[in-house]
């Protein structure tokens, strides 16, 4: 009578299972077809046999030029950032359990971007002091919404709130530094409000590879704890979770991830918003969806890059394609929760 | 009956707020307090006597009289503008039954700007009285979806569904603008004037069609509010006392939208101003918003203006927005509502 049921189970995990590595296979591969586009497509589109032959560092005339220095950092860039958005915002909304609950919607990435404009146009300092202080920034502006919106009984929508009204002033903090600044730091400064690939240089980088090459295992390792949190903290600590322990290493390791990326990038719209409900709806549950919420963070910033650049007569900026494709679903998914009354 | 109605109406009349006049002094007394501070002050400081011929002496043709002649349209503006406010935000947040509901929060100005956006690079329009109906078109399709979006469900639009549907519409509005005018220089330097515009467009052209808009919506708002009061203790209770709560709604919100879309479409878009002048007249006053409504004008008045002053002096030799300056103001104050307010209601 038990044999069978255990079974049952046994069968059903194989199969979410051989989904999940499925999934994450096909967005894999998917990831890695839009990487080469990145690097064959342009302007001029190059023979592959050229493109690889400059890649391994053989000097053709133009096209090395084109590939290397331009290409290679905007692909890069992209790939590296849109995993890192994708990752930790998947694990924000898993933590705060609301998809709501994700560093576009409550202003952390306004943070790290507020701190990097000033570093841009009030410090002129160079890249790694930038990355450095929008890290710190991201961290203080999670301190700030989470202490003040810390109040008994905790609730997700209050901690919603005080982020939009922070965000609200971060905001106006940026117009401010935009309108004191130099003429030639506008552009670059420009970046900070809608995320770009344009412009991305090989040796703005460094920073965000290791960022996310240290921060990435260390969530993966703790995602499993993570499925746990989700139950609720009660229940995950009568199952041995250190719930404390794990969410302040879980939370600090995505901001980190997050400041960098958008030190590099700047705010790419939603895409941290996007990535996690998409895995899970692609993964199932079962298993941890962090890191195919990663991969899909990576295609939405190549996939939305290459269309950004191709699709139209004018050249957009990435944050603007995903902005568009983000924000409809972002009041699907309001109208979905209003209606189930989960709100 | 009716010797009961007219008691319990006498009672209500008679209720005014304590210290009513007192306050309606110093309002009126901070309202003359920094109109004469935005006609002085600014990147040129200006002394009494040259004041004085700016405004009354107008043979004298000197630097600074012209300054302060430039100053006055823009002072008017500002005051009419932000009483405009002032009075939205009331109406939005008594229609809406919710503390935190200020055009700004809830989406309408990035609607008012799309349109304008879509009329300078599709219709090649380029006057402030074409941009108004547009603006006005665009803010009243905004907020009719937001606010559709924002109610769905149990309980009504409660205040973390209104903002948040308001943020989603914002981003997604933002995001359509943005592609709009990149391809298109000229909507792009237009548009900047235009985002950048704040109360330094106030022109008397822009007065002149501004005028009516506000004529139009602050009448509305006092007409409803002593209906817009019974409102307040609910939708059974409201019909109950004779009030025909779905025109109501409809009546008041449309003011709304119309004193804030006329205000987005000719000063650009300007945050927060609603949300604090109701706020702070609310907390003196207590909720009657037929003393509500009307000081929230004076309120707004003196906010944007003061705001208008101090963005002039923080942004010396240029001037910084007074959209940046009441943000600066105005989000605290949402963050100490969000910090305050009772779970049940979030």
């Amino acid at each position: 009578m038990i044999k069978p049921s255990v079974e049952l189970i046994m069968a059903g995990r194989r199969q979410r299972r051989r989904r999940w590595i499925l999934v994450t296979g096909l967005l894999a591969l998917l990831a890695c077809i839009l990487c080469c586009a990145m690097l064959l497509l342009g302007n001029t589109i190059y023979p592959v046999t050229e493109v690889i032959r400059a890649l391994s560092g053989e000097q053709i005339l133009g096209t090395s030029f084109a590939v290397n220095t331009i290409r290679l950092p905007r692909m890069l860039a992209g790939l590296f950032a849109g995993f890192a958005f994708g990752l930790a915002g998947s694990i924000f909304q898993t933590m705060l359990r609301n998809p709501l609950a994700n560093p576009n919607v409550i202003g952390i990435t306004t943070g790290s971007s507020a701190a990097a404009v000033f570093c841009i146009i009030v410090l002129q300092t160079s890249e790694s002091v930038v990355s450095l202080a929008s890290v710190m920034a991201g961290l203080a502006t999670v301190m700030m919404i989470y202490l003040l919106s810390n109040r008994k009984p905790f609730s997700i929508g209050r901690l919603i709130l005080v982020g939009i009204g922070i965000q609200a002033m971060l905001d106006a903090g940026i117009s401010y530094l935009l309108l004191i600044g130099a003429q030639q730091d506008i552009p670059a400064a420009l970046r900070w409000l809608s995320g770009s690939l344009n412009g991305s240089q090989m040796h703005e980088l460094p920073p965000l590879m290791i960022t996310v090459l240290i921060c990435t295992p260390i969530i993966i390792i703790l995602g499993k704890q993570l499925s746990l949190l989700e139950l609720g903290d009660q229940a995950a600590t009568s199952l041995g979770v250190r719930t404390n322990t794990v969410r302040v290493i879980l939370i600090l390791s995505s901001v980190c991830m997050l400041a960098v990326a958008t030190s590099v990038t700047g705010p790419i719209a939603f895409v941290a918003f996007l990535s996690g409900p998409i895995a899970k709806r692609l993964v199932g549950s079962g298993f941890s969806n962090a890191f195919p919420a990663g991969l899909v963070g990576v295609n939405l910033v190549l996939g939305g890059d290459l269309i950004g650049q191709f699709a139209f007569e004018t050249r957009f900026p990435v944050g603007v394609i995903t902005g568009i494709v983000g924000a409809p679903y972002l009041i699907f998914l309001l109208i979905r929760m209003n209606r189930k009354g989960s709100l | 009956m009716n010797s009961f109605f007219a008691t319990h109406d006498k009672r209500i009349r008679l209720h005014t707020p304590k210290n009513f006049t007192m306050i309606l002094v110093i309002c009126i007394l901070l309202l003359g307090i920094c109109t004469l501070a935005s006609l002085a002050l600014g990147s040129r400081l200006v002394n009494a006597q040259e004041l004085m011929d700016g405004l009354f002496r107008p043979e004298i043709d000197s630097y600074e009289a012209n300054v302060v002649r430039k100053r006055i349209s823009r002072t008017i503006f500002s005051l009419f503008c932000g009483a405009a406010l002032g009075v939205s935000g009331a109406l939005m947040q008594s229609v809406t039954r919710n503390p935190i509901a200020d055009p700004s929060i809830l989406g309408v100005n990035t609607g008012a700007a799309l349109f304008v956006v879509c009329g300078i690079a599709f219709l090649h329009i380029n006057a402030a009285n074409q941009y108004i109906w547009l603006a006005l078109a665009g803010a009243v399709i905004t907020a009719s979806l937001v606010l559709g979006i924002g109610s769905m469900g149990q309980g009504g639009a409660t205040p973390l569904k209104l903002i948040l549907a308001g943020a989603a519409t914002s981003a997604a509005l933002s995001s359509l603008v943005v592609m709009i005018i990149l391809p298109r220089s000229y909507a792009m330097d237009q548009f900047r004037f235009w985002q950048v515009g704040s109360v330094g467009s106030g022109t008397w052209s822009a007065i002149a069609i501004f005028i009516p808009f506000l004529i139009i919506g602050i009448s509305i708002a006092i007409i409803t509010a002593p209906a817009l009061n019974a409102l307040v203790l609910g939708d059974d209770v409201a019909t109950g006392l004779g009030v025909r709560t779905e025109i109501l709604r409809l009546v008041a919100a449309l003011a709304s939208v119309i004193l804030c879309g006329a205000t987005t479409a000719l000063a650009g878009p300007i945050a927060f101003v609603g949300l604090l002048s109701t706020h702070v007249m609310r907390l003196i006053l207590g909720p009657d918003l037929r003393f509500v409504i009307p000081m929230s004008a004076m309120a707004g008045a003196i906010i944007l203006t003061i705001s208008d002053v101090c963005g002039r002096l923080i942004g010396s030799p240029g001037e910084l927005e007074v959209g940046v300056v009441t943000a600066f103001i105005g989000a605290p104050l949402l963050i100490l509502l969000a910090i305050k307010s009772k779970v049940s209601s979030l």
